[in-house]
């Protein structure tokens, strides 16, 4: 129970000319329980020195929701005490001075169904920029099943995508087109297919890879699906490469993707930054044309990889699963970009279950209902090898692309030989762990093993055993394990 | 050519004891384990016949074994794969499958290319093994 009592001015006088403490406004209200239907969010609040911590977390609520920076008469027009968002917690954060956690509860009318743009436009809107505050970062979202409903969610799901293709039972394997500027369509496509027949299942265009002078899309998309085609004949499996169809307008991007669809390709690729409601334009129009939808999360660490300020990916990863898109990219925790592994696995669970309970150690602070919404496929991608493959597994699981990109093409004995390499380890590691075996410490061993009858993966091992990025994170969970949340 | 449908066919054939190993995963998962056998072997054939109903509430892989071995007595000459199916609540679908026989000789596939509106290429797929009946296709090994 919380004893600290409310201070909101009651009556009339809340409405007297001038202006008034957001946290007398009844933008803090300590004792309020969030309802089952309230949209609640997590912010990290730093206020700017002499500024009372309430006070600036009663402004967050303000001003993500009704409040502006004076009394205004035409409140009393409106039922506005349902609609002010209420801050109802403010804690410390642990070994932070000076930040606090402001758990504030907004009422489900605020939102427009089904829009990520209009939640966003709230949550993150005005509020990042307000002059009180040195930095805001929001950390979760507990998104109520009510309003979870209102979205149609991932376009195909991991189930159907892996029903779709035939695979089931291990992590999929792709790798993304290298150099990712420059190459011709000609060339291009000759790596897709050099990488699919060795034994990949995905290729990948690169986030900055459009319609550029060297490469226009219409000759990219071509050239791709002859490689697909014939790596899938040549195989008897189903390939697939993500056709980036991220252009300058939705007219452009629409028939982008109609041209990918015609040629029969499995998979479209859109980057994160053409925006929320073009993002979830295209999910549904993957879901209509039975097409996989990746989402490369290009932008993102602009805005999630600070501490102190921005949204953290936690969140941008469940926007993203309501808004639709089948793949995210989501980290690798061994590879080369940030990605502690706690945190990591806390976005992986965010991605694939159905519940999310509270864990405070993976910087998962709600409990999360997903109502059934499909299961968004995470993708691993950047600085990772064969010979990780155990720690691979063991961090990421197993409905996950793993994305070796350097690590099928740069291989010494050319493409295929990478993607054989990769597949073998793979299969070998899965295989061993399904034995019982302890493959996360007989990892090498096992990998060694497998090498003996593959020559590509015993190379593979030789050229990149002493590669690892092993660097300090820049945002790891505030909670250790032990953690239990303030009553 | 070799096929390589399955969580396991970039590595040696497996043997019955890794096979055993594989089926007893699933079976300590709950998992029901499928046979199944085709001498259609193209990636979209998603119906290959099954060899009885997916076993269901087993403890022990012998049993699935000896299933294995009567199935290859008469569909020796044809692929024939196994799969675990999780019948839990959001997956409902397979979890792991893969190939435990194969033909002897695998001719794989044509592509076959139909130049159609300007440069766009209309793409089939086809196993040279169908060009004979059900059945025989394999049947000369």
């Amino acid at each position: 129970m919380n004893m600290q009592q409310s201070i909101t001015v009651r009556g009339k006088d809340r409405y007297k000319s001038g202006v008034m403490e957001y946290k007398r406004m009844g933008y803090w209200e300590p004792n309020y329980e969030p309802k089952d239907t309230d949209v609640i969010a997590l912010f990290r609040v730093t206020p700017q020195d002499g500024v009372d911590p309430t006070e600036a977390c009663a402004a967050v609520a303000g001003e993500s929701s009704t409040a502006t920076w004076t009394v205004v008469w035409t409140d009393r027009l409106t039922a506005a005490e349902k609609y002010r968002a209420k801050c109802y917690r403010v804690d410390p954060v642990p070994n932070s001075p000076g930040s606090y956690f402001a758990y504030i509860a907004y009422d489900l009318d605020l939102f427009e169904p089904g829009s990520i743009s209009n939640l966003t436009a709230s949550i993150i809107g005005n509020v990042f920029g307000f002059k009180p505050l040195k930095a805001l970062r929001l950390e979760d979202m507990r998104l109520p099943t009510a309003y979870v409903k209102t979205f149609q969610g991932p376009a195909t799901g991991i189930v159907v995508e892996r029903e779709r293709l035939d695979k089931f039972g291990r992590p999929l394997l792709g790798a993304t087109v290298k150099p990712k500027l420059g190459l011709s369509g000609r060339n291009y496509g000759r790596v897709v297919y050099e990488a699919l027949k060795g034994g990949l299942d995905f290729c990948k265009d690169d986030e900055n890879i459009n319609s550029q002078p060297f490469m226009h899309w219409r000759d990219r998309f071509l050239y791709c699906m002859e490689g697909v085609n014939r790596a899938q004949a040549a195989t008897g499996e189903v390939k697939g490469t993500y056709l980036n169809v991220t252009a300058a307008t939705m007219e452009d991007m629409y028939e982008r993707a109609d041209f990918a669809k015609q040629l029969g390709s499995v998979i479209i690729m859109i980057d994160l930054v053409i925006g929320y409601t073009a993002i979830q334009s295209m999910a549904k129009w993957a879901r209509r044309n039975d097409m996989i939808l990746h989402l490369h999360r290009a932008g993102h660490s602009t805005y999630t990889r600070q501490r102190l300020h921005g949204v953290s990916f936690r969140v941008i990863a469940k926007w993203m699963r309501l808004a639709g898109v089948d793949h995210i990219h989501a980290g690798t925790v061994v590879g080369k970009l940030e990605g502690d592994p706690a945190t990591t696995r806390g976005y992986y669970d965010i991605c694939r279950e159905d519940f999310n309970p509270m864990t405070l150690e993976h910087g998962v602070f709600f409990d999360q209902p997903w109502a059934s919404l499909n299961k968004m496929m995470p993708v691993a991608s950047g600085g990772i090898h064969a010979g990780q493959m155990h720690q691979l597994l063991d961090h990421l699981g197993e409905d996950v692309v793993l994305q070796f990109g350097g690590g099928t093409i740069g291989h010494p004995k050319g493409i295929q030989a990478g993607a054989t390499a990769n597949r073998v380890a793979l299969e070998a590691m899965i295989l061993a762990r399904n034995e019982g075996r302890d493959y996360v410490h007989e990892g090498p061993e096992i990998l060694a093993k497998a090498a003996q009858t593959c020559t590509p993966l015993r190379d593979a091992l030789e050229v990149w055993k002493d590669v690892s990025f092993n660097y300090e994170s820049t945002d790891s969970p505030d909670f250790a394990p032990t953690a239990t949340p303030a009553t | 050519m070799r096929v390589t449908q399955g969580c396991f066919s970039f590595l040696p054939d497996l043997t019955d004891e890794q096979i055993a190993a594989q089926v007893q995963y699933c079976l300590e998962k709950g998992w029901a384990v499928n046979i199944e056998f085709t001498d259609d072997p193209h990636p979209r054939n998603t119906y290959w016949d099954m060899w009885g109903l997916p076993m269901f509430d087993l403890r022990d892989a012998a049993g699935i074994m000896k299933e294995l071995a009567d199935c290859r007595r008469v569909y020796g000459d044809r692929y024939i794969r196994m799969s675990g199916f999780d019948s839990s609540h959001g997956w409902e679908s397979v979890r792991i499958s893969f190939i435990v026989n194969r033909p002897k000789n695998e001719p794989g596939f044509r592509l076959e290319r139909q130049e159609v509106g300007g440069r766009s290429v209309s793409y089939t797929t086809r196993a040279y093994a169908l060009d004979r009946p059900e059945g025989e296709r394999y049947a000369d090994q």
